[in-house]
């Protein structure tokens, strides 16, 4: 290193330590302003939309305005012949090639995954379904285009209610019926539990259709040499993506290479093949030029995955001291008119959640899948889990309701206690470890509790117009999706392993190269970490290459709170091998025993002596190759595969107190404490905005969201001024604390935190929404729970507060 | 979201502006466009031009002329918020203002925009109903006044011929005595009102003398709660105060739409104008 290079060096040590202010030499656990910010913050961003190929054309999509409908005609003749028009297809010009987009969860014997083209040929199954298009040189004349082609439709029935799906004589969606599977799982003797139990409570909750919303809209840029194709996407999975490509179109895997630039957000939407993919691959082959496509706002509420909508019929019984007997749940889960990438696996995600926290003796699942003519749902974030948390979280709210104790204790009377970790669930899963007390009490600290409850029971007193209401949520996640001989034995169509590679430049600097796909996480910075810790390198001389599959060759993606988890371990997997391979160097270099040296802060040293090399010194040895010993390559590069053994757990306590004006229905939220279990942090500043917007997506499902479909599947909240989602000035702010219980299924000891803060919010405020209003008879409002739906379930004593 | 095709023109004068509009009827002012290019993106018109009327200079700013506040029809929901002379002349227009939308939103919309769109969802509709407002208009044939009980004819609908541009509005400045209030009901900050309630109360000696009461969603256009404001001439605040805003709904046409049945507005319209005139008497 020059003089000038350490004085950078040090400077830019310097620079950061003033920003982060380090405790300790160690990177993991320091709030590491993140590296991707600077760029991402002033513009200088790689969206795919701002990508552009030499003579670049762009394709718009023409959709269907009907809900289900046989198409009798189609002609793009007319958008042919208009200024600027390159080609115009529809469903007839791509049915020999287009395949079926693919579902590779197929949960049950009985499942039905109907056939699903990419462009409709024959028959339309949801508002929004693309039936035509038109390639253009600019997306202006490819718009005013598509009012040219004409289509004909003959009218089917909608099928949008799911009750109404399955019942007999229905219309149906697919020939084979509106069952898409059914699944079930059971243990322990259920009738036993249920058989004179003292408390029996029976609710159905309705998880509400979601929009998930991401930042960036989605864009798809297709381009090909004649030979093979590359395509710019904003994905979560370009991994998964690349090789359902090739399995769907037969296009040869080698000949695809998938890149996802700057992704803004995804939350699952973007956990998907998408039907504007595979056709932006088709078009770049057929035309032999780059094509573009990005969607507006409206086109994406209709057209991005939507996430929940279930139906769930819970039944709990219980000693009377609450002490919980057994559950059983039974769902209804709405699939939408198609199964996409894992749309039928979402609900099983849960099937092993709604035990939670809590001992039982007995616990019955029960799922049925069903189709109709609306929008497929599929991940969003939390994926399963939110929907069982929720349940089982309101229902702890009741119970205790019911037995008139405090809904804290009646939790701490039912969960695994801290002392009996390892713990296998009713459900089978094996808890590695947990402290449900600590986290409560700290949130219960943090909350002021008791205060609050006083203050309660004063607004009672008085009458008060606005009333407080305290809801809790002590909620766990199953987390780092996952462990492949277990996702094998669910039927999934892939593995869970996570892939990273650690290349050592000659001049000592690092590149680590994941498996995982970022897209707002800030995987750069965190795996920097994990990396500098590991090799003992500055943090600031490494950098992460991802979302490039001809760059990073094997992935297997970022959904699930899976990244840190797998991928995070899997680097630093990889870096364990450099440092092997780099002793063998030094021992030669130094000339000493392998088993003398020392690894310290980045340097071999021979024990006892001065005598030392450090491993970036060692990378440019190792480049010149000059002196190495006999068998051995001329690189410290190295990777590594991580599969998990087990999920890991992440828990926690949230507890929110809401004002509820009961003159207009108006919920205010008054505070909002979390405290969160996810194991060890790498970054404590990612950790808190990670559960910061998961809090806010949790908090916007149980105030504000909901995607709503007319009577004839029309879907009515395509813009952002009727689908509501709060921003900062809706939201209180937070306060945040952590208990850190480490994962033991991996060497970092981290649990993930992507999905926590959604899973665990949206039951805390439902639950204090209710719990403001019980006093006045109403035992559930359902969601979102808006101003309205509470002013009618206080007027009408309409217990779900439906919407008329 | 992609407009249709149209033609654009920045005329450097209201008179050629004027010309502008008169030779084309498919022509349509552009203000702020927070409201118009929202409608073109969906396709949901479809003019030939657009007239941007957005560097006349004569059409932008306020001006205290004495009995009156005169806003240009250009100024934008900004400037109004800022301006002393609108917070000191008739502060209830600066109130609702702040509320219009977002900070990004009211640094481009404008106060004439929001008057001439004739979205009864609008928070200024109400605002210059109530305040007895006179919106001025001017075409190729010249200039007239339009009272705002006569302004709003419909839904999206005022009473400005195509061809005429509204270059300002005058505001009444009320004496002293008058307290005023805009209440809003609505779930998220930048969203509209479900419904908005504009309110002007007078007192003295402790009674009300003087409410004028703009309701805002209520029905196709601006509406104003006439029933309440005669039962609360003369009344003490108190128990007569709330009862008689529970007339607050009465001759409405609420709308039904994914924000809100109609039963519900009216028992918000309410609620809401017990608050406002409460608030706008000064009593918490
Ligand atoms: C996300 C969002 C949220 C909003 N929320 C609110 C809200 O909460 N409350 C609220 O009141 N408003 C809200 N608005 C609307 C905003 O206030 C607009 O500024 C206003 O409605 C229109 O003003 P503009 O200057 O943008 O008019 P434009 O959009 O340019 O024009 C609107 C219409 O008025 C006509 N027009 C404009 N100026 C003139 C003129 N001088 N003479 C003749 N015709 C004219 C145009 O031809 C057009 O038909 C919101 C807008 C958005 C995008």
């Amino acid at each position: 290193m020059t003089e000038m290079d350490a004085g950078l060096v040090a400077e830019q040590i310097v620079q950061s330590d003033q920003v982060n202010e380090p405790t300790s030499r160690s990177e993991v656990g320091r709030p590491r302003r993140r590296k991707e910010d600077t760029r991402l913050l002033t513009g200088r961003t790689q969206w795919t939309d701002n990508l552009s190929r030499p003579g670049m054309l762009h394709v718009m999509y023409l959709r269907s305005p009907m809900a289900h409908a046989r198409i009798t005609r189609v002609d793009v003749s007319g958008a042919r012949d208009l200024p600027g028009v390159v080609a115009a297809f529809s469903g007839e010009d791509f049915a020999a090639e287009q395949g079926s987009l693919p579902c590779a969860w197929p949960v049950s014997d009985d499942i039905v995954i109907p056939d699903h083209p990419p462009m409709a040929v024959s028959e339309v199954r949801y508002v929004g379904e693309a039936v035509a298009c038109v390639v253009a040189t600019d997306r202006y004349r490819a718009a005013d285009a598509l009012d040219a082609i004409e289509v004909d439709y003959e009218p089917l029935p909608a099928v949008l209610d799911m009750n109404e799906a399955l019942a007999e004589g229905s219309p149906k969606v697919h020939e084979a019926g509106n069952k898409a599977f059914s699944a079930k799982l059971t243990s322990g003797d259920l009738d036993a539990a249920f058989e004179g139990a003292p408390v029996v409570i029976d609710r159905t909750y309705v998880q509400q259709r979601l929009i998930p919303s991401a930042m960036e809209p989605r864009a798809v840029l297709a381009d090909t040499d004649g030979e093979s194709f590359t395509l710019w996407t904003s994905t979560q999975i370009p991994h998964v993506l690349r090789v359902m490509l090739a399995m769907v179109t037969g296009v040869p895997e080698h000949r695809i290479r998938v890149i996802a630039p700057d992704v803004g957000g995804g939350f699952g939407s973007k956990l998907q093949v998408t039907a504007e993919e595979v056709l932006g691959l088709l078009l770049t082959r057929k035309l032999g030029k780059p094509v573009k496509w990005t969607e507006s706002r409206s086109e994406g509420n209709l057209t991005v995955h939507h996430g929940r909508d279930q139906i769930q019929h819970v039944r709990l019984a219980a000693d009377a001291d609450g002490r919980i007997r057994g559950l059983q749940v039974s769902l209804l889960a709405d699939m939408g008119a198609y199964l996409m990438l894992v749309s039928p696996g979402i609900p099983m995600l849960g099937a092993s959640m709604f035990n939670a926290i809590y001992k039982m003796d007995a616990y019955e699942f029960a799922c049925t899948g069903v189709f109709t003519t609306k929008m497929p749902t599929d991940a969003y974030r939390g994926a399963g889990r939110p929907e069982a948390t929720f349940a089982i979280e309101r229902m702890m709210d009741e119970l205790a309701a019911e037995l008139d104790l405090d809904p804290v204790e009646v939790r701490r009377r039912n969960w695994i206690r801290h002392e009996e970790f390892p713990y296998t669930t009713i459900s089978g899963l094996t808890y590695d470890s947990g402290n449900y007390e600590a986290a409560t009490d700290r949130a219960l600290a943090l909350f002021g509790y008791d205060k609050l409850r006083a203050e309660q029971s004063d607004r009672r007193d008085r009458g008060d117009p606005v009333q407080l209401g305290i809801g809790v949520s002590t909620y766990t996640e199953m987390c780092g999706l996952a462990p492949s001989r277990m996702l094998g034995e669910a039927n999934y169509g892939a593995g869970g392993w996570e892939h990273g590679a650690v290349r050592m430049l000659p001049t000592g600097k690092v590149e680590v190269i994941t498996g995982t796909s970022p897209h707002g996480q800030g995987h750069v910075t965190s795996w920097s970490q994990i990396a500098a810790d590991a090799l003992g390198v500055p943090f600031e001389d490494v950098t992460v290459l991802h979302g490039d599959t001809a760059i990073a060759h094997k992935g297997m993606d970022t959904y699930g709170s899976r990244s840190l988890v797998i991928g995070g371990v899997a680097v630093l997997k990889a870096c364990d091998k450099v440092k092997e391979k780099a002793r063998t160097l030094a021992a030669h270099v130094l000339e000493c025993s392998p088993d003398d040296l020392e690894f310290e802060s980045g340097a071999f040293e021979v024990r006892g002596t001065e005598s030392r090399k450090t491993i970036q010194e060692l990378a440019l040895a190792a480049f010149t190759a000059h002196d190495l010993p006999d068998g051995v390559e001329a690189r410290l590069d190295s990777e590594a595969t991580f599969d998990p053994e087990n999920y890991s757990f992440p828990h926690g306590t949230h507890l929110c107190a809401v004002e509820v004006d009961t003159e207009t229905g108006m919920v205010k939220i008054r505070s909002y404490v979390a405290v969160d279990d996810v194991g060890k942090v790498v970054n404590p500043l990612i950790v808190e905005g990670q559960v910061h917007g998961g809090i806010a997506q949790g908090i916007a499902q149980a105030l504000f969201e909901e995607a709503v479909y007319d009577a004839d599947g029309n879907l009515l909240t395509t813009t952002m001024a009727d689908y509501l989602l709060p921003s900062a000035a809706d939201l209180p702010g937070f306060t945040l604390d952590r208990t850190e219980t480490p994962a033991t299924s991996n060497p970092l000891g981290v649990k993930g935190v992507g999905e926590a803060g959604t899973i665990a919010s949206t039951p805390a405020v439902v639950n204090a929404v209710v719990d403001a209003l019980r006093p006045r008879g109403v035992h559930d409002v359902r969601m979102p729970c808006t101003p309205e739906r509470i002013w009618r379930a206080l007027n009408d004593g309409a217990q779900e507060g439906a919407r008329p | 979201m992609i407009p249709a095709q149209f033609d654009y023109a920045r005329p450097a004068s209201l008179d050629e502006a004027c010309q502008a509009l008169a030779s084309d009827e498919d022509a349509k002012v552009l203000a702020g466009g927070q409201s118009l290019l929202p409608l073109l993106r969906m396709r949901l018109a479809y003019p030939s031009t657009l007239v941007d009327v957005g560097r006349l200079p004569d059409l932008r700013g306020v001006h205290d002329r004495g009995d009156h506040v005169f806003i240009g029809a250009m100024t934008t929901h900004d400037e109004v918020v800022r301006s002393e002379v609108v917070t000191a002349g008739c502060p209830l227009v600066a109130l609702a203002t702040a509320m219009v939308a977002d900070r990004a939103i009211r640094h481009r919309g404008t106060f004439g925009g929001s008057l001439a769109h004739a979205d009864p969802a609008g928070d200024l509709p109400a605002v210059v109903l109530a305040l007895d407002a006179v919106l001025v208009a001017r075409s190729a044939s010249g200039e007239r006044e339009i009272p705002a009980a006569g302004f709003f004819v419909d839904y999206l609908e005022s009473a400005l011929e195509p061809g005429e541009i509204l270059t300002g509005v005058k505001i009444p400045k009320l004496g002293a005595g008058w307290g005023f209030h805009y209440e809003k009901f609505h779930r998220t900050a930048q969203s509209w009102a479900i419904v908005g309630v504009a309110a002007a109360v007078k007192r003295s000696n402790g009674a009300i003398t003087e409410a004028r009461i703009g309701l805002t969603n209520m029905g196709e256009k601006p509406l104003r709660a006439r029933a309440t404001e005669a039962a609360l001439r003369g009344v003490e605040l108190g128990d007569q105060v709330r009862l008689a805003c529970e007339e607050a709904a009465a001759d409405t046409s609420p709308p039904a739409d994914l924000h809100a049945q109609p039963d519900y507005r009216r028992h918000l319209a309410r609620v809401l104008t017990h608050r406002a005139v409460r608030t706008a008497a000064g009593s918490p």
